[in-house]
């Protein structure tokens, strides 16, 4: 390789661009009616003649896809076009079942739009060049056995709607790439158009990385990073192939366009293939499905039917519940654990709930969500339900239990499924405050230990630290020190 | 008397309907006829004989009992390979699939089974629907009834010469560049090409979507416009099909042409038309102009573009339609001496697909890479666009067109074959009307030599009943619909080829 001198005082700098593929939550796939929930499928169970690719079979257009690709759209900021179409994708794969894969090439279902996402206290908005709409391909498995080499084919997942996000190459650094995905995949469930599960693929990035010397005007040779299966792998694989970029630059060394795959187990890039092995894919428009119209009145219709966004419903939380950043930050991460706060904090009469808003945040966002994670339980599945939360609160509120035992009584009603109340009752554990019952309590230490009075009397104060600790006893701790305290000298005066 | 497979299939139902004779006299008759000339003429790559008669019993039964029927229980017909039968094998003439069994109807067969129709087989043709002479058979060329050295067209020649010789009253063939009209003008058959959307492709395999389209050969225009009452309509399997009533063809025959407005398109009449043929349709036209018709001349300037434009996209989409015959899910898969996935395909297509297919493969291939598709597909598509803008310009004068439907009469076995250009040109006006979408129909016009000559009659989009109109009052006015082929007899029958 020839090689330049060691470049050692150039800053780099990086540019990300990202390829999102998210399988669409319809009930049935693309192009024909097989279910799409292959996930605990026994192979080639969800199949038909049509996303076999049998001869003489046509596709048909979920319509459903259509209106989520246009929902995302939407909410990722993007213009949706007036006119579209597909297209035919071809290329040799044994897990694509027709030998090309329907997909949209040149006029997309939309274009132009933008995310924006939170780094370091600052708004980045990132750009969206497209999203279209096309078919998953089955999945294809080497293997090996008694001493031979094979392949294994399923087509389950052949036909799913996919729809690929094509991120603008706006992304800085690594961690930017992973708030991207988690802020894209935020989205997605906000919309139900995706499952959000990195891990099983239904969710799955690839990611375009290219180093260049910081003031350079044009771009660093462009390498496609695949195979990243998580938040983390995003952020790893990219800030290792943003390390080995630069440091090939520096050794004077030429990047070349190329594909490179992620190895988790080994936290380093692969190269896998070369520009000039890439696939020429002869796209041409599908003639067997009619070209896409798609009027404004479609459009408005589901605009009208999209919920509220990540975005718009934080900036609500604080202008109406006067939560800090961090707390709508962390409730609106997600849309079910938003909707859990909201219903909680409507479960209960409007007046303090501002006050009671608060506090619900800070149960939701600590306690109930270290218990959920403790459990592997998600929020809509908590057996503690938002009018829970909203009870536990105003226990506290109104000093029927301290802070210390709503905790206590959190982790039993989790356990249980009770309500909080329902347990405090039970358990005998609120506090007095019947002064009543309080005052027989008090006298009755007054009365039960008279050496005491009697050291009080005298001027030794911490006699009255003794009687407290007695009422407390007698009481079995539901009394409140600080109650207990000035009723007892009010007595001890009156003596 | 006419023996019974002689009937047209008008006569037929009134018969069936009177009783005169059963579902299973005609049926078996028809399975006579076939068993007495499949020798000689080799329209059929499989004959479902015994479902033929179980089904035919079984009309006359539901006959007998009282039931319902259909408006062609009882008719026999004959399909074109290409259209997938459940449970019947569907070869497409291609090794690929000599052995796939589809586990579904195409929609046009489901809606001929609904119709009562009964399915004697399963006709021959050029492979995956690709050529003019049905010589391009994985299995075997079929002979052209009126002599059987010469080809009976394609590459729905099965179904032409089936249609022709009395094997079946009816059939259905595909067109994708004139392979339903040019074998019916081959073979003396009406031969319909409906506008493309108005029948459903779902079950046609496909050579090119874009162009493709199932048709009827009948022995007249009102055998044809049953047949099209019957296959004729939306579908929602299919999303090229359109969604608009489907007329009663049968309606449609008037019998009357007076002042329909016949063009004669200048480009149709040029160099290459054999005079016997152009002697035919001029004869034609005045045998309209006598029934009333006015007769005008008419410009289709991009007529000769057309053969040029439509080897680029029909390739294009084939390179495409093609490639899921990978030896992998179904049909044939090469497994001797392979040792991985790449070289079974390799193996599996290089075995399984003949000469043309392959060779119609390498052109889609090519003209859809990188660098070429602006000069070749988009280019092809853009006079696509101006041959529709001709035929739309020409029918804002005309009702019909009309015009020789292939420059030649049939033409020897052999004679075309190691010349494909030659062969292409035999198609020189039937493509426009793939290219452009609308409907046609060839229809036997008179003889040269004593071979048939077909008339084109080509109708804008969805002018199918001005063409069977037009069709039916010509067969009033002349008699070459009823002539059968003498087909001589011949001691030594054609040998597969190998």
């Amino acid at each position: 390789m020839p090689t330049a001198s060691p470049k050692t005082d150039v800053v780099y700098e990086v540019t990300i661009g990202l390829e999102v593929h998210a399988q669409l939550l319809t009930a049935s796939k693309m192009f024909c009616r097989c279910p799409t929930d292959y996930a605990n499928a026994a192979p080639n169970t969800h199949n038909c003649p049509i996303c076999m690719g049998f001869p003489g079979t046509l596709p048909v257009i979920n319509e459903q896809a259509i209106d989520y690709t246009i929902m995302t759209a939407l909410a990722l900021n993007c213009e949706i076009a007036e006119y579209s179409k597909f297209d035919r994708k071809n290329y040799f794969y044994p897990d694509l079942p027709k030998g090309y894969q329907i997909s949209q090439y040149d006029v997309p279902l939309s274009t132009n739009g933008h995310l924006t996402i939170h780094v370091n206290g600052e708004d980045r908005r990132i750009g969206i060049t497209r999203i279209h709409l096309e078919e998953d391909t089955g999945r294809h498995l080497e293997r090996e056995g008694r001493g031979e080499a094979y392949s294994l084919i399923d087509l389950n997942r052949a036909g799913v709607p996919l729809m690929e996000i094509v991120g603008e190459p706006d992304i800085r650094t690594p961690e930017e790439a992973r708030l991207y995905m988690e802020k894209l995949r935020s989205i997605l469930l906000y919309l139900g158009v995706n499952s959000g599960r990195m891990e099983e693929g239904a969710l799955r990035c690839d990611a375009n990385i290219s180093v260049r010397p910081k003031g350079q005007k044009e771009f660093g040779a462009k390498v496609e990073i695949k195979n990243m299966n998580s938040f983390r792998a995003v952020e790893r694989a990219l800030a290792y192939e943003a390390e080995r970029q630069e440091a090939e630059l520096r050794a004077g060394h030429t990047i070349h366009q190329q594909t490179r795959g992620w190895r988790e187990d080994k936290g380093i890039t692969v190269a896998q293939r070369t520009k000039e092995e890439a696939n020429d894919y002869r796209y041409f428009p599908e003639p067997d499905l009619p070209r896409l119209v798609i009027s404004r009145e479609w459009v408005a219709r589901i605009r009208a039917v999209m919920p509220e966004l990540p975005d718009a419903k934080r900036e609500r939380f604080i202008e109406t519940y006067g939560l800090s950043d961090y707390d709508a930050d962390q409730l609106t991460s997600e849309r079910a654990l938003a909707e859990y706060f909201e219903t909680a904090v409507k479960s209960r009469p409007a007046e303090h709930r501002l006050t009671r808003a608060k506090s619900v945040a800070n149960w939701v966002v600590g306690d109930l969500r270290r218990l959920l994670n403790a459990a592997g339980t998600e929020i809509g599945e908590s057996p503690v339900r938002p009018e829970g939360i909203a009870e536990l609160v105003e226990l506290v509120e109104r000093n029927t239990i301290n802070g210390k035992q709503a905790k206590d009584v959190l982790e039993k009603a989790f356990a249980s499924g009770e309500m909080p109340g329902a347990i405090v009752t039970r358990e005998g554990i609120a506090q007095i405050s019947d002064t009543g019952e309080l005052e027989a309590a008090v006298e009755a230490a007054i009365a039960e230990n008279p050496k005491a009075v009697e050291d009080y009397k005298s001027g030794k104060t911490s006699a009255v630290q003794f009687l407290v600790g007695q009422v407390m006893r007698q009481t079995k701790g539901r009394a409140k020190p600080d109650v207990v305290s000035p009723l007892l000298l009010e007595k001890l005066e009156k003596l | 008397m006419a023996e019974l497979w002689q009937l047209s299939i008008s006569e037929a139902l009134d018969k069936l309907a009177r009783r005169e004779i059963s579902a299973a006299d005609l049926t078996r008759a028809h399975l006579d006829r076939i068993e007495a000339v499949e020798g000689r003429v080799r329209s059929f790559v499989t004959v479902t004989d015994q479902d033929a008669m179980r089904e035919a019993e079984q009309i006359d039964r539901m006959r007998g009992e009282g039931e319902a029927l259909g408006p062609l229980a009882g008719i026999p017909l004959a399909l074109k390979d290409v259209l997938c039968t459940k449970g019947v094998r569907t070869t497409c003439s291609s090794r690929m699939l000599e052995h796939f069994v589809p586990p579904y109807d195409a929609t046009v067969v489901s809606r001929l089974r609904q119709a009562g129709a009964i399915a004697v087989g399963k006709t021959n043709m050029d492979e995956f629907a690709m050529g003019s002479s049905t010589e391009n058979s994985a299995f075997f060329p079929t002979r052209n009834p009126w002599d059987l050295d010469r080809v009976p067209g394609g590459s729905s020649g099965g179904s032409a010469a089936a249609v022709a010789v009395g094997e079946a009253m009816g059939s259905l063939g595909s067109d994708t560049g004139g392979s339903v009209r040019q074998p019916g003008a081959l073979t003396n058959t009406v031969a319909l090409k409906p506008t493309y959307g108005r029948v459903s492709r779902f079950g046609l395999i496909a050579f090119a979507s874009s162009l493709d389209q199932i048709g009827p050969f009948a022995r007249s225009a009102r055998d044809a416009a049953h047949l099209m009452n019957v296959i004729a309509g939306y579908d929602r399997l299919d999303s090229t099909s359109v969604n608009r009533p489907t007329p009663d063809y049968l309606a449609a025959l008037t019998g009357d042409v007076k002042g329909l407005r016949i063009g004669v398109p200048k480009e149709y009449f040029v160099e290459g038309v054999e005079p016997g043929v152009k002697q035919v349709v001029d004869e034609a036209i005045k045998t309209f102009e006598g029934l009333g018709a006015e007769i005008g001349e008419v410009s289709l300037p991009h007529t000769r573009y057309g053969v040029a434009a439509y080897y680029i996209i029909a390739p294009a989409e084939c390179s495409a339609n093609l490639a899921r015959y990978d030896g992998v899910k179904y049909g044939f898969s090469a497994r001797d001496g392979v040792q991985d996935l790449v070289q079974t395909t390799a193996t599996t297509r290089a075995k399984g697909f003949g000469p043309e297919v392959k060779r119609r493969i390498m052109l889609g291939t090519y003209a859809l890479s990188a660098g070429y598709y602006d000069a070749y597909y988009l280019k092809a598509e853009k006079v696509r666009t101006l041959i529709k803008r001709d035929f739309d310009k020409a029918f804002e004068q005309f009702d019909v067109l009309i015009g020789p439907t292939s420059p030649t009469v049939a033409f020897k076995l052999n004679e075309k074959l190691s010349d494909p250009y030659a062969m292409y040109l035999n198609d020189v006006f039937t493509i426009p009307v793939n290219l452009a979408g609308n409907c046609a129909i060839s229809i036997p016009g008179g003889f040269s030599d004593g071979l048939p000559v077909g008339l084109q009659l080509i109708g804008p989009s969805f002018g199918e009943e001005t063409l069977l109109r037009a069709s039916d009052a010509f067969e009033h006015a002349t008699d070459f619909h009823t002539r059968w082929p003498a087909l001589p007899q011949q001691k030594r029958p054609p040998r597969a080829r190998k």
